[in-house]
């Protein structure tokens, strides 16, 4: 039996908000949370929702005889988690029937396949592991951004151990031959290739609405008919689409889902076709011929080449910048860096600076948001070079190496040490003073003490008693006390110098005694 | 007076001269009658309307604003006349707006005109019918002299004249050769002509204008007069920002980006200090024909990473651009004035400007350059980056500077000139 494979692409970028200049180095937040959030909202809504239940009802009536596969990007996951969970729960089901394989790309829709193979294959992986976790099977099977392919991205698919790959059937890379077959890698023949075959995939994914279209309105048994044309040889017939196709490019009321829904009666009816999956061609079919492929192909535009995401001046810089940082952000142990790091990667960003389509409507300005290529580019360099500050911040340290941290270190631990040595002997000090205070003043203390606090001293005791507890006293002492009596205690002191005589030694004592109990209360904490 | 701006709603350095000079005028002792024609929306029931004071909001304290009102009669007529642009653009603009019935808004303006296709197809007609309501203005309002501000105008000045026989001063703000660089726009230069030829004297706002105006106008030397703009000296509420983490100096280009700012060049200096000195960022701010084009040649240069494009700023954004900016730089080819270096150096940032300019002519402490020399012009950037104590003194000294160079000043000039006439 001849297969029909269906592919379907699911992808969102994130969409970077409006950052402007005065942004730079002060905000490093890039991302249209809103309109992301919206566009997820709107599109689920429309399309992801509605055709994963008409998908999950054809796999319930036929069974193991419908199948299709699906290629869903990293940065579509995290936004169907983000904003819209019961999206990937509802993939979830479709995965848990077992009719439905899931495809390997790069994690962030991205162009790194042209230009670092270390980037590719990271980013191949990354996307590897999360379909796993999410959908229980490790892809076997390899898409690349946009069908990007040639040669060398075939040979770098093959080293990480893929046997199969999907890209498109461009005429100029197939000249006469039909794109209904298996082909192989050129130098790697162990990697397989299934070809796009475009004129009937756009006939649903785009023409099919298109009611200036000679053959509208499309219907299964006009397309039933056309697959039943192709020669009774050729094996398969690569139907691979945007999943917006269905709902969103193609709206409701144009038909689309009835098609689909009614296609696999047809199909199963009135032909000898059957449904696979791409991992399943790749174990029955063997491939007819190797083919090469030097110049670098997609699945976009008439040119079916890079012009839409690289060629001018606005894209190549922009990509030129971004990738400069590849060696470096592979350093930063920054979690956001390296998301960040992702999302600015995702082709749709040097689509938008395409300078191609300025004047028709195309289907993908539909979800353009920039009015020019020109406001793109002004608003992907301002992120960008917000980006490159963030990362040179962070690599700073492991480009200057160890002995450098080592410095930093040791200048540290010796000016800790001294701050504690500092402040170490300022606690002492104070601990001394505080210590001191508690214990009671000496009479002969007086000598220490300020004219303030002699005079505050004098005035809480009488002359007479001052008088007696000076004789025979230090005259450090008794010169402190003088200068600060006043003009009648100075001369009362001095009339009593006569009557000092009969005042004895133990009397002295308790009056000295009482000063230094009034000092205690005095200047004691 | 005939203008065709005034404030709050400005969208060139002609308003703001406008507004400086008549109320350096209202110091003098001087009464105006402001006319300026404004789309309302509602051009049917009122063709001329006097604004009241109570109408018009401003920053100024409140002494000064009721003085100049006491002063200044304001007077909005509805028109459609839109500045700095020419009859080819008028029409595409008006076409345009016929086919989408959408309201025409662009960068360069900051505030929208409604086209009701009420008036005339062309911005010729447009001007006819100004200088036709200018006449019964100046019928009907007592008046000694006339004053008209660039070509719009100059019909309604000829025809106020004929209609009162005051004298008529014009005041020429910029020539046909500088807004298109000699690519000339015949019915526009002979406006421009008739009205200076119709005048009993012409003001022009540099001697590199008067030049102009004497030898490609062939005006009689005698009655053109320079007098050089100011700068208004009500320092607007000082935003000063912190500067950013940003590391790099920011040099910082600011204003229409077309033909006559000399933007191309900028970028080539630009590109020039980049391949020696990574520790720069350079800005360009503002809108215009020439701005993709310029884009494009950034990226060509693939200096996109140091050279930023902020698109036309508005209110705050530019103090906050010259608060972040260590040099501005005014590359004009021809430039009849240029006010934009003296509100930077007014912000405390030094200025490289072209010798073709007429602020050239008043500023002591400026970088002067010729505008196609990019090696100079590349050579004074880095050195105002790099050499503190240049930049150290072209701030202090070009503040003090700017401090006097005032409307007060400027419009004592203009009051002699009328006093010659009267």
């Amino acid at each position: 039996m001849r297969s029909i494979c269906f592919y379907f692409q699911v992808h969102q970028p994130y969409r970077l908000r409006n950052y402007r200049f005065f942004d730079i180095a002060e905000k490093h937040d890039y991302f249209d949370d809103y309109n992301n959030s919206f566009i997820m909202r709107k599109v689920a809504a429309k399309s992801y929702l509605p055709m994963n239940k008409v998908l999950l009802d054809l796999i319930g009536e036929y069974g193991s005889a419908f199948k299709v596969s699906f290629s869903i990007s990293g940065t579509a996951i995290d936004q169907f988690e983000q904003y819209a969970p019961e999206v990937l729960d509802s993939f979830k089901r479709l995965a848990d029937s077992g009719n439905v394989e899931f495809l390997s790309e790069t994690y962030a829709h991205s162009l790194s396949a042209l230009t670092s193979k270390t980037e590719f294959q990271r980013q191949v992986r990354m996307h590897s592991d999360r379909i796993e976790m999410l959908f229980g099977q490790k892809p076997v099977t390899f898409r690349n951004t946009e069908l990007i392919y040639d040669d060398n991205i075939g040979e770098a698919v093959a080293d990480m151990g893929y046997k199969l790959m999907l890209t498109e059937g461009a005429k100029h890379v197939l000249g006469w031959r039909s794109p209904n077959y298996m082909y192989a890698n050129a130098a790697r023949p162990e990697l397989k290739l299934l070809l796009k075959n475009f004129r009937l995939s756009d006939d649903i994914a785009f023409r099919f609405s298109q009611q200036t279209w000679s053959d509208w309105p499309l219907t299964t048994e006009k397309f039933v008919d056309w697959i039943n044309q192709s020669d009774e040889k050729e094996e398969v017939i690569n139907l691979f689409m945007d999943y917006e196709t269905f709902g969103e490019h193609q709206w409701e009321e144009t038909g689309i889902f009835d098609f689909m829904r009614a296609l696999p009666g047809r199909v199963f009816s009135h032909s000898d076709f059957g449904f696979a999956t791409p991992a399943g061609l790749a174990a029955k079919l063997q491939t007819v011929s190797p083919i090469h492929v030097p110049n670098t192909i997609s699945w976009a535009d008439e040119e079916r080449d890079l012009t839409a995401w690289l060629g001018n001046d606005l894209q190549d810089e922009a990509f030129g910048k971004l990738y400069a940082l590849k060696e470096k952000v592979v350093e930063c142990d920054d979690t956001q860096i390296q998301k960040d790091w992702l999302y600015l990667q995702t082709s749709d960003h040097f689509y938008y600076m395409c300078t191609k389509w300025f004047s028709d409507g195309d289907v993908h300005k539909y979800f353009n948001p920039y009015g020019t290529p020109y406001d793109a580019f002004v608003n992907y360099m301002n992120v960008l070079s917000d980006f490159i500050i963030r990362v040179d911040e962070n690599t700073k340290l492991g480009e200057n190496g160890f002995s450098e941290v080592k410095g930093a270190a040791t200048e540290l631990f010796d000016k800790t040490g001294l701050a504690v040595n500092k402040t170490l002997k300022k606690t002492n000090k104070k601990l001394r003073k505080t210590i001191g205070k508690t214990k009671d003043i000496k009479f002969e203390e007086i000598k220490d003490m300020s004219n303030t606090a002699v005079k505050k001293l004098l005035k809480e005791i009488d002359v007479e008693e001052i008088t007696a507890a000076l004789k025979g006293a230090e005259n450090e002492v008794v010169e402190k006390i003088l200068p600060n009596l006043g003009i009648r205690a100075k001369k009362k002191y001095d009339e009593m110098q006569s009557e000092l005589k009969k005042i004895n030694k133990k009397e002295i004592a308790g009056y000295r005694k009482k000063i230094e109990d009034k000092l205690s209360d005095l200047f004691r904490k | 007076m005939f203008g065709w701006e005034f404030p709050p709603h400005i969208t060139g350095s002609l308003g703001t001269a406008c507004f400086g000079l008549t109320k350096g005028l209202s110091k003098h002792d001087v009464d105006m009658l402001f006319v300026v024609p404004k789309a309302y929306g509602d051009e049917d029931q009122q063709a001329v309307r006097i604004v009241n004071a109570s109408e018009k909001t401003f920053d100024l304290k409140d002494e000064e604003y009721k003085e100049f009102w006491t002063r200044v009669k304001y007077m909005e007529i509805g028109s459609n006349i839109i500045p700095y642009v020419d009859p080819q653009e008028f029409r595409k603009v008006y076409d345009e707006n016929e086919k989408t019935a959408e309201q025409y808004t662009s960068n360069v303006f900051s505030k929208q005109y409604e086209f009701s296709g009420t008036y005339g197809l062309n911005l010729m007609e447009e001007v006819a019918r100004y200088a036709l309501i200018g006449s019964s203005i100046a019928a009907k309002e007592p008046h000694d002299i006339i004053h008209a501000h660039d070509w719009l105008c100059y019909p309604a000045g000829i025809a106020a004249k004929k209609a009162s026989g005051k004298p008529l001063v014009v005041h020429m703000h910029a020539t046909e050769f500088d807004r298109t660089g000699g690519d000339v726009n015949r019915i526009v230069y002979d406006m421009e002509r008739e009205g200076m030829q119709a005048a009993d004297r012409v003001i022009t706002v540099s001697n590199l204008t008067r030049k102009i105006v004497i030898e490609k106008y062939g005006i009689d030397p005698g009655k053109v007069v320079t007098v050089h703009n100011a700068v208004d000296q009500e320092v607007s509420k000082e935003i000063m920002r912190i500067k950013t983490k940003m590391k790099e100096k920011v040099v910082t280009f600011l204003g229409r980006i077309t033909f006559q700012k000399g933007p191309e060049y900028f970028i080539e200096a630009a590109y020039k200090i980049l391949q020696k000195d990574k520790n720069v960022r350079f800005v360009m701010a503002g809108s215009g024909d020439m701005l993709n084009k310029m884009i494009e040649r950034v990226a060509h240069l693939r200096i996109a990473d140091k050279f930023h494009f902020t698109g036309f700023l508005k209110g705050d954004d530019v103090s906050n651009i010259f608060a972040l900016s260590d040099v501005f730089v005014m590359p004009s080819v021809s430039e009849p004035f240029g006010i934009v270096p003296l509100e930077a150096m007014r912000s405390n940032v030094p200025v490289v400007i072209s010798k073709q300019s007429g602020v050239a002519e008043v500023l002591n402490h400026a970088l002067k350059i010729d505008f196609w020399d990019v090696d100079a012009m590349a050579d004074s950037i880095h050195g105002l980056c790099n050499y503190n104590g240049l930049s150290r003194m072209f701030k202090k000294y070009g503040k003090i500077e700017v401090e006097n160079l005032k409307w007060e000043n400027a419009a004592k000039k203009v009051k002699e000139i009328y006093l010659e006439v009267i």
